[in-house]
């Protein structure tokens, strides 16, 4: 039993240590559709050869990132919900937002398009004659950007989603990913976002209907988690990162980011409004 | 009578109740060294209770059980239960168990060990895992394991009850070797030919008392209890 | 499908090294959660079986309850404890293999401490008659049936591993399912399956199986093989 013990007590030293040893990394919280994109895949290397910084980044739902940033979690927030992150810079957790990049949103639907969009370049239409047909529509409802932006655009067609809402919509509570797949096996409309829709590789039946209208655009904003609220965020590393993303080496990194020849993210750091 | 050793052994008005029911009830008795002493009785007459609580495993719920010596380490008496238990090692090891269990140095143990063994025939045996050995094997290694610290008393609790009669001679007549080493032999069963052929006195229990108590020959050939004469028409109805 | 399995194939077959890598990360880290939960777990099952105290029943019960811990409410309890803004967080290993290591064993240490409390008390029922006879105290009785039952531990071992290396929700939620950090065969397989890539999942898939047959396989095999050479 005692060579046991002692087999146990050097793994965990030595998983303990290697956790340690890479004393030079940051935990950048972010979104699922951002990491399944692969945009973080292509550009973090970069980033690490130009710093020697490791980049450990947890995707979940924007919701989750901010809660996780929140309680210390995160030395960086990198999320697309533009007014969940000022009311997080409003609680105090975030230093600064700058704007990074921005992808589109495209409307999905059954190659059948019962709700007769296809095509179109109004989502607010295509939203109204979904609800109209009572078309079967898959939500992610789990308080990610792309929920978010989801409910915003009802509410801008002129409707009270949660009201108005009848079996044809559904609220599933989960990543863009498998929310794909659900509006897959259903044939139903989905709002999703670019990047996660072109790597997306189960795709059935499902389409493009929607797609180029302004309303549809996603601001991508970075945010150093404030050190002064949680004094074990990495500040000048965070810092690093944060400045690397908006300098002119991040965006022609975030530029050259392309899937199937198609550019998926546009940079957009020098539009301080956006 | 302080020369350490352990016997005689004395019970005082020792009863035991469970579950409501008085088990044993009142025995006076005391055990002397030298002739062996077989507790003889029928099936629910207290044999085995008593038998635990001359060895300590049970607390008389009155009375008193006294060794003239108080009990030091290594344990000087020991038992030998109706079925033997013994642990997934080999025979070898299961009675150099009991051996580290009393506190011999482990430099001392391996002779000690063949020295049990060979006494009750098991020599061969040594290696091999225990507890797949025959039931006779195993009854006579749990008596190597029990005698491998020459303890003063001996007690044997219906050890060849559920043996056949081949292994029940081959235990019988290790037992028959401790006693003639001088080990002071306790048993109980309610075998009457096994008692007559081992036994030197014969205590004889009946409901939880003690209702006689004399050498072998003169309880089989004249015994003095109404009980004790039924029990031995009983068990051997050609006794006139 | 058949492409998807054809990929995966191809995968196990030329030794992917993400898959490796994964791969052997999940063993690591399932193999020592269950290590610390076997050195925890079997003292703790030997002491419920041979101690007598109050409260011992309602401690069965508890923990044989604790054998059905839903991981995600494990790992949601060890994240809440090991963030920044919990008790442990000074500790800093939020996010990291030991976290996983941590939110694992504490989902397999109630079955390990509940099956081997189990084996212990049925071995006991039948020595502890003749350990006490032969002088044995309390502690010496719990160490010799500790080894005694060797094989049935190692049964409930294997059982253990076999539902840390298979579980999601813990390793998920208190790693982070960091990719080349805390990636594991259970993660991997999810998230892959959620962005529609089928042949790296399968192929973890197919080797996660053969590992949960090849255990299941192992603790009936100790079983069979003890009973024929011990009995």
């Amino acid at each position: 039993m005692d060579w046991m013990r002692r087999l146990l007590l050097v793994t965990l030293l030595g998983a303990a240590l290697s956790a340690l040893a890479q004393e030079k990394f940051i935990v950048v919280a972010s979104t699922t559709s951002t990491e399944q994109s692969g945009l973080f895949g292509y550009l973090l290397p970069i980033f690490t050869k130009d710093t020697g910084i490791q980049v450990k980044v947890v995707a979940v739902g924007t919701g989750q990132a901010l809660d996780l940033a929140r309680r210390g979690d995160a030395d960086v927030v990198f999320v697309h919900a533009r007014s969940a992150e000022e009311k997080f810079l409003e609680e105090g957790h975030g230093v600064k937002r700058f704007p990074v990049m921005y992808n589109d949103f495209v409307l999905i639907g059954p190659k059948s398009d019962p709700a007769k969009v296809s095509g179109g370049h109004d989502i607010l239409e295509a939203l109204r004659k979904i609800k109209a047909a009572q078309a079967p529509f898959v939500s992610r409802g789990d308080r990610s950007g792309t929920h978010i932006a989801e409910l915003a655009l009802w509410k801008a067609a002129g409707i009270d989603i949660e009201k108005e809402k009848g079996p044809w919509y559904k609220d599933t509570g989960q990543g863009m990913g498998p929310a794909l797949n659900t509006a897959q096996a259903m044939n139903a409309y989905i709002l999703s976002d670019r990047g996660t829709w072109i790597s997306f590789k189960n795709r059935g039946d499902l389409v493009i209907a929607v797609e180029g209208d302004k309303r549809l655009f996603n601001q991508y904003g970075v945010m150093l988690v404030n050190p002064a609220k949680h004094p074990s965020v990495k500040k000048e590393l965070g810092q690093a990162f944060v400045d690397w993303v908006i300098s002119p080496e991040g965006q022609k990194a975030i530029a050259g980011y392309k899937i199937g020849g198609e550019q998926l993210f546009f940079p957009n750091a020098n539009q301080p409004g956006a | 009578m302080s020369n350490g050793k352990l016997l005689p052994l004395r019970l005082e008005g020792v009863s035991f109740t469970a579950g409501g029911r008085t088990i044993i009830d009142g025995i006076w008795l005391e055990i002397e060294a030298g002739r062996s002493t077989v507790i003889l009785g029928a099936n629910g007459a207290g044999k085995s209770v008593l038998m635990r609580l001359m060895h300590g495993l049970l607390s008389p719920t009155s009375g008193r059980v006294e060794w003239s010596a108080p009990e030091g380490r290594p344990r000087k008496q020991a038992m030998v239960f109706q079925r033997p238990v013994m642990l997934r090692r080999s025979a070898h090891a299961n009675v150099a168990y009991a051996l580290k269990i009393a506190g011999v140095a482990k430099a001392q143990r391996a002779a000690q060990v063949r020295e049990a063994l060979d006494g009750v025939g098991l020599a061969h045996l040594a290696r091999r895992p225990a507890r797949v050995l025959s039931g006779g094997e195993q009854q006579r290694l749990a008596l190597a394991r029990a005698g491998a610290l020459h303890p003063e008393v001996l007690f044997l609790d219906e050890p060849t009850a559920s043996l056949d009669p081949g292994a029940t001679r081959e235990v019988e007549s290790a037992i028959r070797a401790f006693d003639a080493a001088g080990t002071k032999i306790v048993m109980a069963t309610h075998n009457l030919g096994q008692a007559r052929r081992l036994g030197d006195e014969i205590v004889f229990l009946d409901r939880g008392r003690l209702v006689e108590r004399a050498p072998v020959e003169q309880f089989f050939s004249k015994p003095q209890s109404a009980q004790a004469a039924a029990f031995i028409k009983g068990e051997l109805p050609w006794i006139g | 499908m058949f492409e998807a399995l054809g990929t995966a194939l191809n995968l196990l077959a030329g030794l992917d090294p993400k898959l490796v890598e994964i791969v052997l990360l999940s063993l690591s880290v399932s193999l020592t959660a269950v290590g610390l939960a076997a050195l925890f777990g079997f003292p703790l099952g030997a002491a419920i079986a041979v101690g007598r105290f109050p409260g011992r029943q309602t401690l069965i019960v508890l923990l044989n309850a604790c054998m059905g811990l839903p991981p995600v409410v494990v790992g949601l309890v060890i994240y809440l404890l090991l963030s920044r803004a919990g008790p442990l967080g000074s500790l800093g290993i939020l996010f990291t293999p030991p976290a996983m290591v941590i939110a694992q064993t504490v989902l397999i240490l109630p079955i390990i401490a509940a099956l081997s409390r189990q084996a212990i008390e049925d071995a006991f029922r039948e020595y502890d008659e003749q350990l006490r006879s032969l002088g044995a105290n309390r502690v010496q009785v719990a160490l010799t049936l500790l080894w005694d039952t060797r094989f049935s531990l190692l049964t409930t071992v294997l059982a253990g591993f076999g539902r840390a290396a298979a579980e999601v929700g813990a390793v998920m939620i208190v790693g982070g399912n960091i990719d080349g950090v805390t990636r594991v065969m259970t993660t991997t397989i999810a998230l892959e399956t959620s962005k529609g890539d089928l042949p790296l999942a399968l192929g973890l898939g197919i080797i996660l199986i053969a590992i949960v047959i090849a255990v299941n396989a192992a603790a009936y095999l100790t079983k069979e093989l003890a009973q024929r050479r011990y009995g």
